[in-house]
């Protein structure tokens, strides 16, 4: 990145305009859903806890802050949002530019557009028919909707139950599969395992003819979602899947205060044990979640992910005007 | 000892793996939204020439391999080895027939070569991508047809076979591609 940049766009000006079109469908579709449009602060003195995320930050300084403070910018616009369902908001979206330390490739570039929204009174399946709704309105053709617990994913492709089987197991099925190196690698978690099973092994699977909902995820997975009790109790989260890609994760919203709380507390120990630095948790959303944040289920969707779909582009660096070794 | 992170991979980055020196062909970043990254690359092992591939956990460091390419000059071979000597230095090595493989078939005496040096032992020569060699025997029957379509083998001086068109004749020089192995052209009296 020392080098000087070629001065051109990444994007040709067929994608960039692919782009522009895009983004009024999606608010032409939210304006006919009476979804209010929100936008909030890119930057926070709270971060995600999420070990498997890493924030980039910046700094502020001036008239509050005279000494300079440290400032997260945002990895999804989740928890401000939170807190404006907290205050009456009613159903509310937004699009908005996101950032993630240390990814780049095909598919995840440092930073990228989500398109997030949220829905009081829908759980996670109702708000899965709407995410299908909004993707069959951007569609040249409507697509077919398959939906697949994530206990049936792994059931199907990998005849391996993810929420019983033990490391060694996932471990086994993981060499049996043939994931080239998997012997060699050194991991300690189930989760861990479940994710080099996922996205090696079912991922390039999902929505091979249309669309892919995989649904109720390992508890140790909730991240934000409401856990349901059962046995095993499952997390109400979904993802969705188009041409083997991750496209959209939502959740059934996790209402409960101390409960959060657990859980960012977890995060961060989990942080220190990976030696990975210390994240301030959101006080804010834990307020707001105490002061009474309605039922409601979010999803947040990958806007250039969708792009790549619908364009039928295999390189995310190629519809973004600039990609980072541009900017 | 040098090592890579993940994060540094890249198409050609030089590698160890199981104890072979490797050349990266591509790096893929694998990651769920919320879970575990990784780093799923396809790699060339440069003594065998076998393309294979891996998946590593992103963050993991990996040992660097002390590869580079050099031009050199194709001195001889003595039956078991090829030397080969730097224009610059005069330094010698020798490649043995793993490392020359099947670039046999196009070394001629003086002829700058592209070698993969590992620790400072050729392990891959690469022969120029365009070289004049003299054919030794083709069929000198057939005449006539000059068109140039079809064509005839000729074995060359270095043993190589290649298409010719009719009208080239034994005791001539020809250009050949050795990447195709096809000829280019009549080599032009120096």
């Amino acid at each position: 990145m020392t080098e000087k940049p070629d001065w051109r766009p990444s994007a040709s000006l067929e994608m960039i305009q692919a782009r522009a079109s895009l983004l009024a469908r999606i608010r032409d579709f939210f304006r006919q859903a009476g979804v209010l449009e929100v936008e909030t602060p890119v930057c926070s003195r709270f971060g995600v806890t999420d070990p498997t995320i890493e924030s980039l930050t910046t700094r502020y300084t001036g008239p509050t802050a005279p000494q300079g403070c440290d400032l997260y910018l945002q990895t999804s616009p989740e928890f401000p949002m939170k807190r404006l369902l907290a205050a009456g908001s009613g159903p509310i979206y937004q699009i908005c530019r996101v950032f993630r330390d240390g990814e780049l490739g095909r598919r995840h570039h440092p930073e990228f557009s989500l398109l997030e929204w949220y829905r009081p009174g829908f759980d996670h399946h109702a708000l899965m028919g709407e995410v299908a709704s909004l993707i069959n309105r951007l569609t040249q053709a409507p697509l077919t909707v398959e939906k697949l617990s994530y206990h049936e994913a792994f059931d199907h492709y990998l005849q391996i139950d993810p929420h019983t089987a033990n490391l060694e197991q996932l471990r086994d099925c993981a060499v049996g599969h043939e994931v080239a190196g998997a012997g060699e690698l050194i991991m300690d978690s189930r989760d861990a395992w479940l994710d080099l099973l996922l996205s090696h092994l079912i991922e390039p699977h999902l929505g091979e003819t249309g669309m892919t909902f995989l649904y109720d995820y390992p508890a140790s997975q909730a991240a934000l979602a409401k856990v349901r009790d059962g046995k095993p109790p499952v997390a109400e989260r979904f993802e969705l899947y188009l041409s083997g890609m991750e496209i959209a994760n939502g959740f059934h919203e996790l209402l409960d205060a101390g409960e959060q709380r657990r859980r960012f507390l977890d995060d961060n120990r989990r942080r220190a044990a990976e030696g990975l630095p210390q994240i301030p948790m959101d006080e804010t959303l834990i307020d707001a979640l105490v002061s009474g944040m309605p039922a409601c289920a979010g999803v947040a969707l990958g806007i250039d992910r969708l792009l790549m779909f619908l364009t039928g582009c295999n390189d995310i660096r190629k519809l973004l005007a600039f990609d980072i070794t541009k900017a | 000892m040098a090592s890579y992170s993940t994060s540094e991979f890249k198409g050609g980055l030089k590698i160890m793996l199981d104890g072979d020196p490797c050349s990266i062909i591509e790096n893929e970043f694998v990651k769920p939204g919320k879970g575990q990254a990784f780093n799923r690359v396809k790699i060339r092992n440069l003594k065998t020439g076998r393309v294979l591939e891996k998946t590593f956990k992103s963050g993991e460091s990996v040992e660097a391999a002390d590869v580079h390419e050099t031009d050199m000059q194709y001195l001889y071979a003595d039956g078991e080895f090829w030397y080969f000597m730097d224009p610059d230095t005069f330094e010698q090595v020798s490649a043995d027939k793993a490392a020359v493989g099947e670039s046999i078939k196009w070394l001629k005496e003086q002829d700058l070569c592209t070698v993969t040096l590992w620790n400072g032992a050729p392990i891959i020569v690469e022969p120029p991508k365009f070289v004049v060699l003299t054919i030794t025997d083709t069929d000198p029957g057939l005449k006539g047809d000059t068109s140039g379509s079809g064509g005839k083998p000729a074995t060359l001086e270095t043993g190589a076979v290649v298409r010719v068109p009719l009208f080239v004749q034994i005791g001539e020089a020809i250009k050949v591609d050795t990447r195709s192995a096809e000829y280019v052209s009549r080599a032009k009296e120096d």
